[in-house]
């Protein structure tokens, strides 16, 4: 067994949260007893009595529409209790926003089921029975023939002046300006380049036809005339499923109007109203249960859109009804990252400096809502590299694969993976070291980024990534490593990489919630779902330390509707940490006011004279007071705002209702974060890769990695290493393996396994991975923490592709992951031999 | 008729206790059965319900045909002895490394708990058109998917095409080539016994199966005899990731050598062709000449003679090359500071 205390230990010396109790302190998350053994129970371990099963009719074409269905010789099997059409499915609803604006439903979006499927595996239809075998069996009895559709799986076919469009109407997304206080639908539009574009990109060097989006700031062609160097490459990157370990599961039943939902989310708070507008209901019908859910990485940011069937099953036959997702199910409905094909001309200064970057990205969107993956791509590139001038262009593109959602780093890992190579190869050429280039390069303070939005380009809140990655270099021995000879023993080279990395870390304005209790315990409401992170429990952290309360006297609630949660920021784009210490922050100074202004009631004197902590409220000097437990009495005598009769105007109405749903229980304080923010919040990740190569087979290892964080303060720091590990081995993948294979003729996959799609395992990674943390304060919130799932994701996957550029050339690779024919028969050739615009090899 | 994968279809499991039995079932059910080792391709083929067998026949009780049995002049492998037993047996560490390493590097240790020798040998390919169910030339249609202008076939054969060109992916297969492995065959009919090189068949004998059991026989045992015991061995298997992986290519060698020179030796790869190949004529050509690297680059050479790469795998031109060179000449030891 590789050593899990190693992996995931920081360097003994670091020691995080000085002069704090809680912040920064391991500690026994209150779920971990029920992970490791087996008690906690996820979806599929949910049974209700005469629950029915039902299975799903996949799509075998990849474009195609229902000519011919008979289903009832299905039907008529003993069992099958009944069959849900897509005719059977509820409108799309549109989505009345907080601020009141509305957005309309795409009339082409994502259904849960249908009668023109768009990409191989999609669901048209379902059944429910007895058990599985009668619902498989029953499946097989039906007929059904499709009419087949002209279908695309490569963007750049589909930009061809004849190339066919995965959708009737259309290639890309037309999103039309808002109108007012509401936002139109988007409409399918048709985008094709000339053969002079395609003519004109030589040698696998990926074409450059209009994109229907552009920005940029600076003076490139002043800075490509200035370089001492102008490289200007084609990278490619893959398509890689979220491969979460549980499927998306779901059952549900119907009980008083109220829908009952069991299904794997990473936001429990937030997924009501997705599943209320997936049933056209309201909200208040929705009940969620989610108290474990084995692996979002962005496909179940809420949820599924799939959980509506057993839903309407469940109604069409008045019984709970399970939907057990298969593995094969979930790599066709589960979610992926979109592969992004990148062209860029990068102009270097003689000390390394980018003095002008000229970025294009292509992203195959699959058919279905169009993803942010091609925008972020530039976005984070212009802030990680800081780029005196830059342009950015893109488009994303429909083919007819399975749909595409934000994957940990959407967008990051993609532009990091399409730059950090290049950056690799101007060092050897600039004779830099390549710590060094990125050093010069890196974003320090309050640095800008993207396009001028307004006339100013936005900026980040913090940047301390120089010192990340110093002490990266210095904890990794990078000097010893990069003069150690000899490279090549025999067949084995060795080589190392180093790789800047970041994401988004965080967002503003979420609620928070809890009540002290007339036993003098503390109850935080969270509204955060249990993905995996421990944020869902993480964050209470924070209130816990504001109130000076033991963790011993804290208990959080999470995991079902019902029990009256928090406004909480979905768990997508690394925000909870950051979104939810703030919420969680506001909130315990909401409760240590009130508890001030209980004592100065029942004690006299002003709010201020009054100390609070160790579970009392006390007048500071002579230590008089009353316990939590006193304290909550109180409350409950006093009512109003002390025991949650009446609550701040400022509140979300979920959060409100929550709150009175929880009045009289105790002192109830619930607060919304409006402390100030100046920047949008990014965490940033220094990481560094060894591999040693077999130039003989083309087989290669990770012998060593180390990833160094600049996330502000940190919370949990057990917790951050697993993050910042295992975030960074969702990034190897890239490079290590991980892709779809579709045979192009017949528009199917073929990669539906994961013995075929290759997700790493915990044998290709070092056993002793190091991380650590600079443990500095963001100034922006007042904990000081940012978030961490996603910005060591881009570093994991570019610093080995750096390491193998360092063990064996710059021309042996233009696309991700490399295996051992890449390597074998570029190495042989001396170029690369393997085609990077190629779709699914 | 739709098609619906990943749940298993019903069937009438049998669960014999002798093989005395387990043949008597065999021969009465014919090609209606299934036969049952560790499960780790039968199950795909059932959940996937491509094979609807009407009677499944698991041998998981039968303990006759399990444990390893060392004998003067041969060992005995039961069919039904776990790949992680075979992997560490103390006589196959020490006599027959080759098979030692060969069944350590199969799939994963859980797979290898589980997997059985039987069944590693008579695995099916792993050609992702035929395991998802493509009527190809191997399901009884006419038509290779893999080898068509477009097909994907990273992973499918450079010799021995015949209209198929899946691959055997068998890891212990070559090893036991090697080795003169000797496979009991049995059936209510009697007793057979097979070179090990000759259990495995190309296309062009039964584009359907990728050995020569016939309905109604059972793979009972693998002897290994005397001959290789001890000799200078070596096995690499080359994959994309460091575990649960079939090779992309591996290879197997066994060599006698004195006064520095080869006496003798056997040399297999394996997923380079339906079948695993023994490379007899590299086996000849180095006959009395220094194991060497020298020696190692003629015979690479010599062994991808007549390889024809497909549009996606020419990459295991060279591989075979240099994996056959490393099996009689070596490879040198990487040790960093």
């Amino acid at each position: 067994m590789p050593d899990a205390k190693n992996s995931s230990a920081a360097p003994a010396a670091q020691v995080f949260g000085a002069g704090r109790k809680l912040i920064g302190k391991d500690y026994q998350t209150p779920d971990l007893y029920a992970k490791v053994t087996g008690r906690a129970k996820y979806a599929e371990d949910y049974h209700a009595p005469g629950m029915l099963f039902c299975k799903l009719l996949l799509s075998p074409v990849p474009h195609g529409r229902v000519k011919h269905l008979d289903v009832r010789e299905a039907l008529a099997m003993p069992g099958v209790k009944a069959i849900l059409m897509p005719d059977d499915l509820p409108p799309p609803a549109d989505t009345l926003t907080d601020n009141g604006t509305v957005i309309k439903a795409n009339p082409k979006g994502e259904r849960a089921l249908t009668m023109e499927p768009v990409y191989q595996g999609e669901p048209v239809l379902a059944l429910a029975a007895v058990d599985e075998l009668t619902a498989a069996d029953a499946i097989e009895k039906i007929q059904i023939e499709f009419e087949p559709l002209p279908f695309v799986l490569d963007p750049l076919e589909t930009l061809r002046p004849d190339g066919p469009n995965a959708r009737l109407d259309g290639n890309f997304w037309v999103k039309p300006p808002a109108a007012g206080k509401q936002t139109p639908a988007p409409h399918l539009g048709e985008l094709k380049w000339t053969e002079a574009d395609f003519a004109t990109a030589k040698d696998g060097q990926l074409p450059m036809g209009k994109t229907p989006d552009q920005w940029s700031y600076g003076d490139l062609d002043s800075g490509f005339s200035r370089a001492a160097l102008v490289l200007d490459e084609t990278f490619v990157t893959p398509d890689t499923s979220h491969q979460t370990l549980e499927t998306r599961t779901a059952m549900a039943y119907w009980q008083n109007g109220k829908v009952y939902m069991h299904t794997g989310t990473q936001s429990t708070a937030q997924t009501v109203p997705a599943i209320a507008r997936w049933l056209n209901i309201d909200p208040s019908k929705v009940v969620l249960i989610s108290e474990y859910t084995g692996g979002g990485f962005g496909s179940k940011v809420t949820a599924g859109v799939s959980l509506i069937i057993p839903a309407l099953l469940a109604k069409k036959t008045g019984t709970p009804v399970m939907m057990r997702i298969s593995r094969e199910e979930e790599t066709f409905i589960g979610r992926a990252r979109p592969s992004l094909m990148g062209r860029m001309k990068v102009g270097f200064a003689s000390d390394g400096r980018i003095l002008a970057l000229d970025m294009f990205v292509l992203s195959n969107n699959g058919p279905y809502d169009a993803q942010g993956d091609a925008g972020t791509s530039g976005r984070i590139v212009s802030l990680l590299y800081q780029p005196e001038a830059m342009r950015w262009r893109g488009a994303t593109i429909l083919t007819n694969t399975p749909p595409r959602s934000a994957q940990s780093s959407p967008g990051g890992l993609q532009g990091i993976t399409i730059i950090e190579p290049i950056i690799a190869k101007a060092a050897r050429q600039l004779g830099l070291d390549q710590v060094a280039i990125r050093r010069i390069n890196c974003p320090e303070g309050k640095a800008p980024f993207s396009g001028p939005v307004d006339g100013t380009r936005p900026h980040a809140t913090s940047s301390f990534l120089k010192q990340a990655l110093d002490r990266g270099a210095e904890q990794f021995r990078w000097k010893e490593r990069v003069v150690r000879t000899p490279k090549r023993i025999g067949s084995k080279v060795r080589g190392v990489g180093v790789s800047l990395s970041c994401f988004v870390g965080g967002t503003i304005g979420f609620d928070g919630l809890l009540v002290i209790r007339p036993n003098g315990r503390v109850t935080f409401q969270s509204g955060i779902g249990n993905l995996g992170t421990e944020s869902v429990i993480d964050v209470h952290r924070a209130g816990a330390e504001v109130l000076g309360v033991s963790w011993d006297k804290c208990d959080v609630v999470w995991g079902n509707t019902e029990n009256n949660l928090p406004f909480t920021c979905v768990s997508g784009g690394s925000q909870t940490t950051h979104a939810m210490t703030r919420a969680a922050h506001a909130t315990a100074m909401d409760a240590r006011k009130k508890l001030q202004e209980i004592a100065s009631k029942t004690l006299g004197g002003t709010p201020e004279e009054y100390e609070v902590a160790d579970e009392r409220v006390y007048r500071k000097g002579d230590g008089r007071g009353i316990t939590f437990a006193e304290a909550a009495q109180r409350a409950i005598q006093l009512g109003g705002i002390y025991d949650g009769h009446e609550c701040s105007p400022e509140l979300h109405k979920l959060t409100k209702a929550s709150v009175a749903a929880l009045a009289g229980q105790g002192l109830v304080a619930a607060a919304k974060d409006t402390y100030p923010r100046d920047g949008f919040t990014f965490s940033y990740v220094a990481s560094f890769a060894e591999v040693e190569v077999d130039v003989e087979t083309g087989q290669y290892s990770l012998v060593d990695f180390l990833a160094y964080a600049d996330v502000g303060s940190v919370i949990h720091p057990r917790a951050l290493g697993g993050q910042v590990l295992g975030r960074s081995v969702l990034g190897m993948g890239h490079a290590l393996g991980q892709k779809w294979v579709y045979d192009p003729h017949y528009g199917a996959m073929l990669s539906t396994r994961f013995y075929q799609n290759k997700p790493p395992t915990i044998l290709d990674v070092p056993v002793n991975m190091q991380w650590g943390a600079l443990d500095i304060p963001d100034p922006e919130t007042p904990v000081g923490a940012r978030g961490i799932g996603e910005p060591p994701v881009g570093g994991g996957c570019a610093s080995i592709l750096n390491a193998l550029s360092d063990a064996l050339g710059d021309e042996i690779f233009r696309r991700a992951p490399v295996n051992a024919d890449t390597i074998l028969t570029s190495f042989e050739a001396g170029r690369p031999m393997q085609h990077p615009l190629m779709a699914y090899i | 008729m739709a098609v619906i994968h990943d749940v298993m279809p019903a069937f009438e499991l049998l669960q014999p206790n002798s093989t005395d039995e387990a043949q008597s079932i065999l021969a009465r059910y014919g090609s209606d059965a299934w036969v049952l080792a560790g499960g780790l391709d039968s199950f795909d083929w059932l959940k996937d319900r491509i094979r609807k067998p009407r009677v499944v026949v698991d041998l998981s009780g039968v303990d006759e045909l399990r444990g390893i049995r060392v004998n003067s002049d041969a060992v005995e492998i039961g069919a039904m002895t776990t790949l992680t037993e075979v992997a560490q047996h103390p006589v196959f560490r020490e006599k027959y490394g080759v098979l030692a390493e060969a069944a350590s590097m199969v799939a994963s240790p859980q797979i290898r708990n589980q997997g059985t020798i039987g069944g590693n040998v008579s695995q099916d390919t792993r050609c992702w058109y035929y395991r998802a169910g493509w009527p190809c030339y191997r399901a009884g249609g006419n038509i290779c998917y893999a080898d068509t202008p477009e097909g994907r076939n990273r992973e499918h054969a450079i010799l021995g095409a015949d209209r198929c060109v899946a691959v055997n992916p068998s890891d212990t297969a070559p090893a036991l080539i090697v080795l003169d492995a000797k496979f009991v065959i049995r059936s209510q009919k009697g007793e057979r016994v097979v070179d090990a090189e000759d259990y495995f068949i190309d296309p062009n004998i039964d584009i359907t199966r990728l050995h020569v059991l016939q309905p109604g026989e059972l793979l009972a045992a693998v002897r290994i005899p005397s001959t290789w015991a001890g000799a200078r061995f070596y096995f690499e298997k080359i994959r994309d990731r460091n575990v649960w992986d079939f090779p992309l290519l591996n290879v197997a060698s066994a060599m006698f050598v004195s006064n520095d020179r080869i006496d003798h030796t056997r040399i297999a790869v394996n997923a380079a062709a339906a079948r695993p190949l023994r490379l007899k004529n590299v086996e000849t050509a180095i006959r009395g000449m220094p194991p060497d690297a020298a020696t190692g680059a003629m015979a690479g050479k010599l062994a991808v003679q007549g390889a024809v790469p497909l549009q996606f795998n020419a990459y295991k031109i060279p591989l075979m090359r240099n994996l056959v060179k490393r099996a009689i000449g070596g490879v040198e030891e990487a040790t960093w500071t």
